[in-house]
């Protein structure tokens, strides 16, 4: 009987906790608004989140791009195909690769910023402190960095592809010796604007909610300790990625299954 | 940093991410290519289209002059049908004959036109009356096995009526 009545505590816990976290989110888009009539607020955290981020998105999308180009040559070569070098890694980063993996240095790079800024400012009795003024902490404090984040990470997820298709360019080009025109010119046949690129881009948009919702919900309900910070910044990192992952082979199977 | 300076850094930020966005969509992709000229219709009926798919140029002596826009199967004759779209100021004559053809030995298949001599044109929405089909390499290599094993058939039996011929 103990068993049932844990397993039945367990499974309330966890819907308990889903819903939290869905009204958390409703609540949250209902402020939204509000962050655009101070739109200062969301440049500043624009800056933190997309500025701050920009050196490792570019110098992980540039070694991604080199590595990419190489390997795929030693098998593209075998089979003739070499000239589609372009055309392989411009799908792989436009599609999955851009989107994804930004998500997940995204993730590391501002989502445990947010969470900790958060986290303290709850611990500090901050967040307490404004309510107290009569301003929403939500529409003061989370919804500028909720909408800074959705903005960022399409560009960035665009700059890491962009600056990948470069470092193959590099690599294939100048390094392999392919002909740049037949590089791009198959890359423009084979690559769909709306189908590949419109497509990337809204999946990194959904990315962007994602993580930014993930890291801004952890900070708002973490536990107000130096251990409640530090163990919230960790499930932000992992709920993240987990849930980048997971989204993306929906956003895959909705977007790219046979047509 | 003072307000100004983030705001500029945001700014240049949010310009290089657009620049993004623009090179992927301009230089790695076919925004360029997409034609936005003036197009009109054509039909063509294959007995059989191969690995033809929607969007494959189309091309007469190598150029490309349009692109499929469609293609579906005609449930009376059981042909496929493929609808192309040319660009305006490639009028064909009446007899231009439509092949599938095949970029390279395994690349991307497209249609090839290959204009007659009638001294009238194909008007938008007319029908290419002469076409050939894709070349499915299954049926080659089908037939060509079958050849084989006949040629190789004929020879042993010949072989054993010279034989049986003798006294």
């Amino acid at each position: 009987m103990n068993a049932i009545a844990a397993l039945g505590a367990r499974t309330l816990r966890v819907l308990q906790g889903w819903g939290h976290a869905a009204l958390f989110f409703l609540g949250l888009l209902r402020v939204l608004p509000q962050s655009l009539r101070r739109f200062g607020l969301v440049v500043v955290q624009m800056h933190a989140i997309g500025n701050r981020s920009l050196l490792i998105i570019l110098a992980s999308g540039l070694a991604v791009g080199f590595v990419l180009a190489l390997q795929l040559y030693n098998t593209l070569i075998t089979f003739g195909a070499a000239e589609s070098l372009g055309l392989v890694v411009n799908l792989t980063l436009v599609r999955e690769l851009g989107p994804v993996v930004t998500a997940l240095l995204f993730a590391g790079r501002a989502g445990t910023s947010l969470t900790a800024e958060i986290g303290l400012m709850k611990a500090g009795e901050q967040l307490a402190a404004m309510e107290l003024m009569a301003i929403d902490p939500r529409a003061r404090v989370l919804a500028p960095r909720f909408l800074a984040g959705i903005l960022s990470m399409p560009l960035l997820a665009a700059l890491f592809s962009a600056i990948g298709i470069l470092g193959a360019w590099l690599v294939g080009v100048g390094l392999i010796g392919l002909d740049g025109g037949n590089f791009w010119s198959i890359q423009q046949n084979g690559v769909d604007v709306w189908r590949d690129v419109a497509n990337g881009i809204i999946k990194s948009a959904v990315f962007g909610v994602i993580c930014t919702f993930v890291a801004l919900y952890q900070g708002y309900e973490t536990e107000a300790t130096p251990e409640g910070v530090a163990y919230a910044t960790t499930r932000t990192v992992v709920l993240s990625s987990l849930a980048v992952l997971g989204m993306d082979f929906i956003l895959t199977a909705l977007m790219f299954s046979t047509r | 940093m003072s307000k100004r300076s983030i705001e500029i850094l945001v700014g240049l930020f949010v310009l290089l991410g657009l620049a993004g966005i623009v090179f992927l969509a301009l230089k790695a992709a076919n925004l360029t290519t997409l034609s936005n000229g003036e197009t009109y219709p054509l039909v063509a009926r294959f007995d059989n289209i191969g690995g033809l798919k929607a969007r494959a140029p189309v091309r007469s002596a190598g150029v490309v002059v349009g692109r499929i826009t469609g293609i579906s199967l005609d449930p009376k004759t059981f042909q496929g049908v493929v609808s192309l779209e040319i660009k305006r100021g490639f009028d064909f004559p009446k007899d231009t004959s439509a092949k599938i053809l095949t970029a390279g030995l395994l690349g991307d298949q497209y249609v090839g036109l290959e204009p007659g001599g009638d001294t009238a044109n194909l008007a938008p929405g007319d029908t290419i009356k002469q076409t050939q089909s894709a070349v499915v390499l299954e049926n080659l290599i089908g037939q060509f096995l079958f050849n084989k094993a006949a040629e190789a058939g004929s020879g042993s039996a010949s072989g054993a009526d010279a034989g049986g011929k003798k006294p």
